[in-house]
């Protein structure tokens, strides 16, 4: 008994034992991933800029006194501000390499402010302009300057340039907000990830007004009212199996189904809609039916014996009491569709998009997507952004998660 | 006469049998032929002629035929796996959730056929009440509750008449004065006596004309039980009340006429008096002495 005794402890242990290594194990992958994406994206939510006093001269804005925004020639005034700034850099080739060290993303920034306030026309001011990516990443530490000069994007009468601008103040790292409120670009310090979140936005609103009810209301049939038989074994087997399916047929389905046979625009976030809802209803099947069995057959028989009919048992009592998981089996089923790229890719959504989306057929990308594009650049300044936008992913499925499992405490009834 | 009833899905399971008997006592129960005692009553308000219940192949009640009058007390006893609580759901065609359960025989509820087609179940049931074993009550606020029964079938027109229901109904189960000054507090707060009666309550509410109670003081203290048996006395002035019970005592305290059921077959019917002191079959004899069951 004594020996017998030993070994069930010594065996407990160490189950115990390979139990906290395994957790372990497990946490220091996540802890690994987590650094190293920190560490690569932090980064990008700084962005260098660089103060110049830009003269809003009238006769280049307005000439003959009519306010002309499309063909006036904003980068003229940026390069004259530069060259004010720098009076004894003449040649051609020093003037092009003096006016790179600014986004060009600078003259639509002056665009959009006279546009907002015409009265600024005739005055100088005093502006941050977002440096060039180039320049950001110089900044920070990412260019070598000890490099031969014919190794690095930056030239030394570049770099000195820079040096003089820090030194006078006039250049500093700011919050990069550019990555929230603009749609994607071809420069890296203009691309901002907000067409991606309203895509993905408008796409999630699609997919939970579609697979929820749906979802839902399949469950009660199937839970409550189908008859046992071959026919409702064979459709859950084949609803379990739905649920496992690799994502990407969904896409395939949605190519020739929504657009090629119904017609809905490509890249639309009507169809990527459609498709992740697709894709989430099986999920939603699955965990309403679970919530919807977890609920005590005692509750039943007391509303049927007080002469309740099916229906007002299945929405009086048996609905409220699985709408905690129905609930988080719904927003585990969006933090899914939320992060899928793969069936996107094939309806379209991969295209470079730079407006914003307005609506749900106006073309669009996701935020998954967006990350697969701008990983795919080779660009030192998006790989920053890549991270700094999975980041954001990540952020977002936490919430949503975490909301999952604030609703189900708080909903929680004992019985 | 046999009326053939298939029944829907649920996961409710049906009551489990007991293990088997000793076939010498099978066999003179078989040859026993038709029930000691008397199965008519005057004035009967439910019938059962030659009901049987299957569950799937298991013969669980075998061609029972009993008559239940208007205002009384009849308690069905027996030993576990008879059969009694089978019987007592036929009666408000709670059998009809379990789905292999198939009903044979006639059942009527003053006259009407319940198994025919102008008596809907859900018309049925809130003639026929139940209150269950374990205390079931919703997990809503004790008004909401009571009120649930006479809010879906349209007894108050309007919220005045609603609190009258839930007061009165209340009251009569022996609850008001306890819970008077929180109605709005959820009814799984409640002590398990106080649930049960709850329970009961939620019951009268709708205004039946026959109460089934299937074994309500076994999950409750002395004093809990009690107060039901005494609640049940005054029920019983109007409404048919059919109790299972598990306790003789309960049977002899409460009732005015018992049913003996032993596997299935409804061996004894009598007065309470006369079944306690002079029952007429052995195996009721063996049951009562406790040499059985």
């Amino acid at each position: 008994m004594e020996s017998g005794l030993k070994r069930r402890r010594r065996r407990e242990n160490l189950f115990k034992l390979a139990g906290m290594l395994a957790t372990a194990v497990g946490i220091a992958f996540l802890g690994v991933f987590f650094a190293n994406l920190v560490a690569n994206g932090a980064s990008a939510f700084e962005q260098t800029f660089i103060q110049l006093n830009v003269d809003f001269t009238e006769d280049v804005i307005s000439p003959g006194g009519e306010l002309d925004l499309v063909y006036a020639d904003f980068d003229g005034l940026v390069r004259d501000s530069l060259r004010a700034e720098f009076p004894h850099v003449s040649s051609r080739s020093e003037r092009r390499e003096l006016n790179k060290l600014v986004s060009i993303g600078a003259g639509y920034q002056m665009r959009d402010m006279i546009e907002a306030n015409p009265d600024l026309l005739g005055s100088a001011q005093l502006l941050w302009v977002p440096a060039s990516a180039t320049v950001d990443m110089f900044i920070k530490g990412n260019i070598d300057a000890t490099l031969d000069a014919s190794l690095r994007p930056l030239s030394d009468a570049q770099i000195s340039w820079i040096q003089a601008l820090q030194d006078s103040g006039r250049l500093e790292t700011r919050l990069n907000m550019a990555l929230f409120t603009n749609g994607d670009s071809r420069e890296p310090e203009l691309a901002g990830i907000r067409g991606a979140l309203m895509g993905s936005f408008y796409m999630l609103i699609v997919t939970i007004v579609l697979a929820f009810p749906i979802g839902v209301a399949a469950a009660i049939y199937l839970e409550e009212f189908a008859p046992r038989s071959r026919w409702s074994d064979l459709i859950e087997v084949n609803i379990n199996n739905l649920a496992a399916v690799p994502s990407i047929v969904f896409g395939l389905l949605g190519l020739a189904v929504f657009i090629n046979w119904m017609g809905i625009p490509r890249s639309a976030p009507l169809v990527g809609g459609l498709v992740l809802s697709l894709l989430t209803l099986p999920v939603i099947i699955i965990a309403s039916r679970a919530a919807i069995k977890a609920v005590p057959p005692s509750i039943r028989e007391a509303a049927l014996g007080l002469g309740a009919s099916k229906m007002q048992v299945v929405f009086h009592h048996v609905m409220p009491l699985a709408l905690p998981g129905m609930l988080t089996g719904a927003i585990i089923g969006m933090s899914r569709a939320l992060g899928e790229s793969a069936p996107l890719l094939m309806i379209g959504m991969v295209a470079f998009i730079v407006d914003v989306p307005a609506g749900l057929s106006d073309p669009a990308t996701a935020l998954p997507v967006q990350i697969y594009l701008w990983a795919d650049s080779p660009e030192r300044a998006f790989a920053e952004r890549t991270s700094a936008a999975i980041i954001v992913l990540l952020g977002f499925l936490l919430v949503m998660n975490l909301s999952a499992v604030v609703i189900r405490k708080r909903m929680e009834r004992k019985w | 006469m046999a009326l053939m009833t298939e029944i829907e899905s649920s996961d409710i399971q049906p009551p489990s049998t007991n293990g088997a008997q000793p076939s010498a006592v099978l066999e003179q129960v078989v040859n026993l032929g038709a029930t000691i005692g008397d199965v008519r009553c005057e004035d009967p308000y439910v019938v059962t002629e030659s009901v049987d219940v299957y569950y799937g192949d298991n013969h669980a009640i075998k061609d029972v035929t009993l008559e239940i009058s208007k205002k009384e007390v009849i308690a069905l006893i027996g030993p576990s796996g008879c059969g009694k609580s089978t019987f007592l759901r036929c009666l408000n065609r709670m059998n009809d959730t379990i789905e292999t359960a198939r009903v044979t025989g006639k059942i009527t509820l003053g006259g009407q056929d319940i198994y025919g087609k102008e008596l809907d179940p859900v018309a049925l049931r809130a003639r026929v009440g139940m209150v269950f074993q374990k205390p079931n009550p919703f997990p809503k606020s004790i008004y909401d509750n009571v009120a649930y029964g006479p809010r879906i079938h349209g007894l108050a027109a309007d919220r005045a008449e609603l609190d009258d229901i839930v007061h009165t109904s209340l009251e009569r189960a022996g609850l008001l004065k306890e819970v008077i000054d929180r109605l709005d507090e959820p009814g799984t707060g409640l002590s398990g006596g106080q649930q049960q009666r709850l329970c009961i309550a939620r019951t009268i509410a709708v205004n039946p004309e026959v109460i089934l109670m299937d074994e309500p003081c076994s999950a409750l203290d002395p004093i809990a039980t009690a107060k039901i048996e005494d609640l049940m006395d005054e029920l019983s002035h109007d409404y048919a009340i059919v109790i299972v019970t598990h306790s003789m005592q309960q049977a002899a305290r409460v009732s005015r006429r018992v049913a003996y059921f032993h596997l299935g077959l409804l061996v004894e019917v009598d007065e309470t008096d006369k079944i306690f002191t002079n029952p007429q079959h052995k195996l009721t004899e063996d049951y009562i002495t406790g040499r059985i069951g």
